[in-house]
């Protein structure tokens, strides 16, 4: 009896050791991927330029589009779109990085990141949800 | 030991003296950049050494105005080259000089020029729309600048972009049809180029803030009646 549970603990220390092990490399994922593909138009803050490049910070085309934005950022986008009541036009290319497109986890990580930051708060994304919303994205310029 | 002490600060004020010479008194200069050219005397006294110059240009901007290197005498400008529709470094490039214009918006001292790179379709219209968007209202303060509608107005902001030490081209591979890179270049009041800045890089836009002070002063100098005037 004893033994067995000290066994049981031992095993929930090493599962407790090997946990944040696995998923401390992807952790800050969504950040890193901000910075690489998209901080340099939308700011290291999310706060966008002026009236050429929207905010994402308190942007409410998050909440508005939440279904689209996988699709908006392995696509692409250009015409106008209107954020928080101000009329945009600009052409925002793909989201790449190492000059490719960005995987379902990884699109997932970074919508996680830019929707839980700078004030922004949504419910969590899963992989699966994000790969539901892809499937259901017109196949251009792939 | 002591007298080691004396010895470094002695060392460096030597030092510091010898390598700053007849000028110790007056105040950093930012250098002149580009191939410089001697020329001899015809009178046989010193010969002189030309320095390079920014290129001359002739442009409009997002108010019909025109634009020359005529229009920056007497005073110091910042260049950059961009085009409109710009989905790679142009955002960056332009913010960074927009933090770098903010504290000088009304400051008569300096203006700046954004050349298009992609005349044939940034029309006055549209550079005009692409200033109000970034905030900036008066084009007297930021010119954003066309090289025209001709056949060569392309040719002519290439070459401009590389009198300005930066590049400019077009390229199918690169986001938006063109590839450049975001240098800035400070020029002074007689057209010599005294900076180049890479837009992309927060240390050097923190430069570009601090050697601009820099570059007014020593213009401050060489007009002492025009800053007295103000």
């Amino acid at each position: 009896m004893m033994g067995r549970c000290l066994g049981l603990g031992a095993l929930g220390v090493v599962a407790c050791l090997s946990l944040p092990g696995c998923f401390s490399n992807n952790r800050h994922q969504g950040a890193r991927l901000y910075a690489e593909a998209c901080a340099g138009c939308h700011g290291d803050a999310g706060q966008g330029l002026g009236r050429l490049i929207p905010p994402l910070a308190g942007a409410d085309y998050l909440a508005l589009h939440r279904d689209e934005l996988p699709c908006l950022l392995r696509r692409g986008m250009h015409g106008p779109m209107t954020v928080n009541g101000v009329l945009y036009n600009q052409v925002m290319p793909a989201a790449r990085v190492d000059d490719k497109q960005l995987s379902p986890a990884r699109l997932t990580n970074l919508l996680n990141y830019v929707e839980n930051n700078w004030g922004n708060h949504a419910a969590p994304r899963t992989i699966q949800e994000v790969e539901r919303q892809l499937t259901a994205c017109p196949t251009v310029g792939e | 030991m002591s007298n080691r002490f004396w010895l470094a600060p002695a060392l460096a004020a030597a030092l510091l003296t010898a390598c700053s010479g007849p000028s110790a008194d007056q105040a950093a200069r930012l250098p002149i950049l580009g191939e410089r050219d001697v020329r001899p005397n015809p009178n046989g006294g010193p010969a002189d050494t030309i320095f390079a110059t920014a290129p001359a240009f002739a442009a409009v901007d997002q108010a019909g105005q025109p634009v020359t290197n005529q229009t920056f005498a007497g005073r110091a400008y910042i260049t950059d080259f961009f085009f409109a529709t710009c989905p790679g470094i142009c955002p960056k490039m332009n913010g960074a000089l927009l933090s770098v214009f903010k504290p000088y918006a009304t400051d008569p001292r300096v203006a700046f020029v954004s050349f298009t790179i992609d005349p044939a379709h940034d029309s006055l219209p549209v550079l005009d729309d692409y200033a109000q968007r970034l905030g900036v209202t008066d084009a007297k303060r930021w010119h954003f600048v066309t090289t025209g509608h001709s056949a060569t107005a392309r040719d002519t902001v290439y070459g401009l972009a590389k009198g300005f030490f930066t590049a400019a081209q077009p390229d199918k591979e690169a986001p938006g049809g063109f590839a450049h890179n975001g240098t800035f270049a400070l020029v002074d009041d007689q057209g010599h180029v005294r900076g180049l800045y890479d837009s992309l890089d927060a240390n050097e836009v923190a430069r570009l803030q601090k050697e601009l002070p820099v570059l007014l002063a020593e213009i401050a100098e060489r007009h002492p009646k025009a800053t007295a005037a103000k």
